[in-house]
């Protein structure tokens, strides 16, 4: 685990620079996090699977899957690949301030 | 006569970063999985490997041949069986495996705790790694070998290719055999 500077913030990330805290996390953070993955600007559909993720996990304790999201948000699978062309299954979750996803599917 | 090389180690030493050079190379990976089983136990674990790789943003590709080519056969795709005769994990003697009605009842639980786990079935986890952008092909001789055409496999399928034409198509590719 190591201390970044993101978004001017000390951030605490672990070795793959996953957010440790979401409680550290803040909208400007997920824009600067977004930035950092090529997607820039976050769109109103970006936000909706970052805000279901961060709730999945505030209600679950682990950041939810690709199919999970698609199915809960109504968001096609091919879309979730536009919207975060190089993984949408790290990183929807990275942006959001969660820790890498732990399901495979 | 200074080179290119040397021009860029004195505009590195000077502190400037080489031009149409990116600071960080992008390097791309790319899985290319080849399925020669259709059991349902062998079918997973190439399609969610597959998967794995799309979310990750590597790019795969998946090659159906010889009974490989049931798991995107239209009428058995949704069909397939656990296959637990010969399989020494099986939680079951050889001698009961064998009886009428045990590979169904087998198959049926494999599929019930595929269901509680949300692991999709194989045609919707076809579509998904369709959606997803992932190659999926079929062997050509395997599909001349079992008398099907285009029409007798899911319509997610990118194309049908040789052996050569596959090795072509895997060209940088980490190559994994199920």
């Amino acid at each position: 685990m190591s201390t970044v500077m993101i978004a001017s913030v000390p951030i605490e990330v672990d070795a793959e620079g996953f957010m440790t805290d979401p409680d550290q996390w803040t909208p400007g953070i997920a824009i600067q996090l977004g930035r950092e993955a090529g997607i820039e600007p976050l769109t109103d559909r970006h936000w909706q699977v970052i805000d279901f993720c961060r709730s999945d996990n505030a209600a679950r304790g682990t950041p939810p899957t690709v199919r999970r999201i698609t199915k809960a948000t109504g968001i096609p699978t091919k879309e979730m690949y536009q919207l975060f062309p190089k993984g949408p299954g790290i990183l929807a979750s990275r942006i959001a301030g969660l820790t890498k996803p732990k399901g495979c599917i | 006569m200074t080179t290119t090389l040397e021009l860029e180690k004195t505009m590195e030493f000077a502190g400037v970063p080489a031009q149409d050079e990116p600071t960080e190379k992008e390097v791309t990976r790319k899985v290319a999985i080849i399925c020669s089983k259709g059991s349902l136990d062998m079918a997973y674990p190439g399609l969610i490997m597959a998967n794995a790789a799309r979310m990750m943003g590597i790019e795969a590709m998946v090659f159906f041949t010889f009974w490989g080519l049931d798991i995107v056969t239209k009428n058995k795709s949704g069909k397939l069986h656990a296959g637990m005769l010969g399989n020494p994990s099986s939680p079951m003697p050889h001698s009961v495996m064998g009886l009428p009605g045990m590979e169904a009842l087998a198959t049926k639980m494999m599929k019930k705790k595929m269901d509680d786990l949300e692991i999709p079935d194989i045609p919707e986890l076809l579509e998904i790694l369709n959606d997803a952008g992932a190659e999926l092909y079929s062997c050509q001789l395997a599909m001349e070998m079992f008398g099907l055409s285009d029409e007798d496999l899911v319509p997610q399928m990118t194309g049908s290719l040789t052996a050569m034409d596959f090795w072509e198509k895997a060209d940088g590719a980490q190559v994994v055999f199920i």
